[in-house]
């Protein structure tokens, strides 16, 4: 059995709506209106110990939704879900204990006074010992570099140092599994970089298990093998991130500017969009070389200007989500 | 129990830093004190018939109201509270190995305690120190102050559950204001904190001795004075625990059955 194995999990949002304006406003406060929204539908996955998944997909895809199912706030509509042989949402006190979770856009720590206060109490909350607790605290403070900003007012902090005690906090009762739910969001390029170079050191020492969504691919790459694309409440990829790629790799972007009219059909040639002043074509490279491209258009057209691009992740993902319609 | 504890300093420590807010406090009771005081003065001197309380017993309630006004208003919402329910930071709530009803519970308590500690003293003390009539009187004897005391932790404790009560009740409830609203009204008259009780008209006094909410106010001040006798005291003291048992309980029971059907507002 695996450390976390998820079946058929779906789960239903009654959402009340209405049209903007006064007069729509005082309909609904005699008739609301409501509409089911299925926030994510029949998913199921499987999850080793000390794996690091990325879970990602568009905006409103319903990966925050299964994070919290996962950590035991939500309960789900039906599916049921194994976690280090505990129903999450059943056994939600002691489960807990066992989980670290970081809510990128919320915040844990108290807003009027010292991270490190935030941290005492946390210790109480979940019963740590001193010794260990001390313990903990430091070697977090040392990876997280968070000596210089743990005695300000959280207030006084900026998004990416108050993030760093966020991450913190979260781990402060060595937890086995760790959920970041876009860990990395507004914080600047070192921030970023501690984060996740922390991720990677607690996965590797001390064998956490991280599920983690972002929208920045390149947290992804630095720090998932393994990616679980969901779109519209379903999962559409499961699997390596390197597959993905290869499948992928030999698309290249290719951006022509000119002022002609361009009508080119060619086996190879994946996609082709008008722009403002020119075209942007992917090509398949491993079915028609770029020269030989080139070449064929060259023919047609006078080409002003072109700029080739090689596949990178965020364009992946990009024609994923064009792939799956989402 | 520790982590009680510690939140209960966390919360003192933070009340600390708003010594202006305190300040201000103070000097509101005191000015009121004195009013309340001064107006049932006038209606006793102008009514050659007594009112239905002693006047040194009904100063000595009335001061007692203000000392102890911020821990016992009853239109109390905790402000993080009432944020993590509309922000969705409930999700980090969730997330502790804790039941929630009783962290909510220890966070109104603290808050509230934290809030009166700072206060209450200044305003006993100038009751005291005032002339005859406007001052607070000596408790009636050693035995009914320590009633008093006793049965002032319990309504300390019941009033905690019932703002608890009504705070689990906004869980599904996004806008709060208007049901809430009409609850503390009710609860703030009723426990006696505008009015003492024996001044109500009859039918009202019926409706209150049946209602859990003037074992918060009326009980204990009036204890104090011996307007209710320790017997009398004793027995009502009886009901005030139960009464405080049982709103736990109805407590603990929504909270069970709004967690099941939350939603964690925002993404």
């Amino acid at each position: 059995m695996s450390f976390i194995e998820v079946n058929n999990i779906s789960k239903t949002f009654k959402v009340s709506v209405r049209q903007s304006g006064l007069k729509n406003a005082v309909k609904s406060f005699f008739k609301r209106n409501y509409k089911y929204v299925e926030a994510v539908k029949d998913i199921s996955f499987k999850v080793e110990k000390g794996e690091i998944v990325g879970y990602i997909g568009p905006n409103g895809a319903g990966k925050s939704t299964t994070i919290k199912i996962l950590s035991g706030i939500l309960i789900p509509s039906s599916g049921t879900c194994k976690i280090n042989k505990m129903t999450p949402w059943e056994h939600r006190k002691e489960y807990v204990k066992k989980i670290g979770v970081v809510f990128g856009q919320r915040s844990q720590l108290w807003w009027d006074i010292p991270a490190e206060d935030t941290f005492d109490l946390l210790k109480d909350v979940y019963d740590i010992n001193e010794e260990e607790y001390q313990k903990t605290k430091k070697d977090l403070i040392e990876k997280l570099n968070l000596k210089d900003i743990i005695h300000m007012p959280v207030r006084q902090l900026s998004l990416g140092q108050r993030m760093r005690c966020e991450i913190a906090a979260s781990l402060l009762h060595s937890p086995e599994i760790l959920f970041l739910d876009e860990p990395t969001i507004g914080l600047d390029a070192t921030s970023k970089k501690i984060v996740r170079e922390f991720v990677k050191k607690i996965n590797k020492e001390k064998k956490v298990t991280v599920i983690l969504t972002t929208h920045d691919m390149s947290d992804i790459e630095a720090l998932a093998k393994r990616i679980i694309l969901i779109g519209k409440g379903r999962i559409l990829y499961d699997g390596y991130l390197r597959k993905l790629k290869n499948k992928y790799d030999n698309n290249k972007y290719i951006n022509i500017i000119t002022n002609d009219k361009l009508t080119i059909k060619h086996k190879g040639i994946i996609s082709k969009e008008k722009t403002k002043d020119g075209y942007n074509i992917i090509i398949d490279s491993k079915i028609i070389n770029l020269s030989d491209f080139l070449n064929l258009i060259s023919k047609k057209i006078k080409i002003e200007d072109v700029e080739v691009e090689n596949e990178n992740i965020d364009n992946i993902i990009v024609s994923l989500y064009k792939e799956y319609e989402i | 129990m520790k982590f009680y504890l510690s939140y209960f300093k966390l919360r003192f420590i933070t009340s600390l830093q708003y010594k202006t807010s305190a300040l201000a406090g103070i000097s509101t009771q005191l000015f009121f004190g004195i009013v309340y005081v001064m107006v049932y003065l006038a209606f006793y001197n102008s009514n050659s018939s007594n009112g239905p309380m002693k006047l040194p017993d009904l100063v000595t309630y009335l001061w007692l109201g203000q000392a102890f006004y911020s821990l016992f208003y009853m239109y109390y919402k905790d402000p993080e509270i009432l944020d993590l329910i509309k922000n969705g930071n409930m999700a980090y709530e969730l997330i502790r190995p804790k039941n929630i009803y009783f962290m909510w519970f220890c966070k109104i308590l603290s808050q509230r305690l934290a809030t009166v500690i700072l206060r209450f003293l200044p305003v006993i003390i100038v009751g005291f120190l005032l002339p005859n009539p406007y001052g607070l009187s000596l408790p009636y004897s050693l035995s009914n102050f320590m009633l008093f005391l006793i049965t002032l932790a319990i309504s300390t404790l019941l009033m905690t559950a019932i703002i608890t009560l009504y705070h689990v009740i906004f869980l599904n409830l996004l806008n709060e204001k208007g049901i809430v609203n009409i609850f503390s009204t009710v609860a703030d008259i009723l426990s006696g904190s505008t009015i003492p009780i024996p001044f109500f008209p009859i039918f009202l006094q019926k409706i209150a001795y049946i209602l859990p909410f003037r074992y918060i106010i009326d009980l204990p001040f009036r204890i104090y004075s011996n307007n209710i006798n320790i017997l009398n005291g004793i027995n009502q003291m009886i009901i005030q625990i139960i009464w405080f048992i049982l709103i736990l309980i109805i407590g603990c029971a929504v909270m069970k059955k709004n967690l099941k059907k939350i939603v964690v507002q925002g993404g």
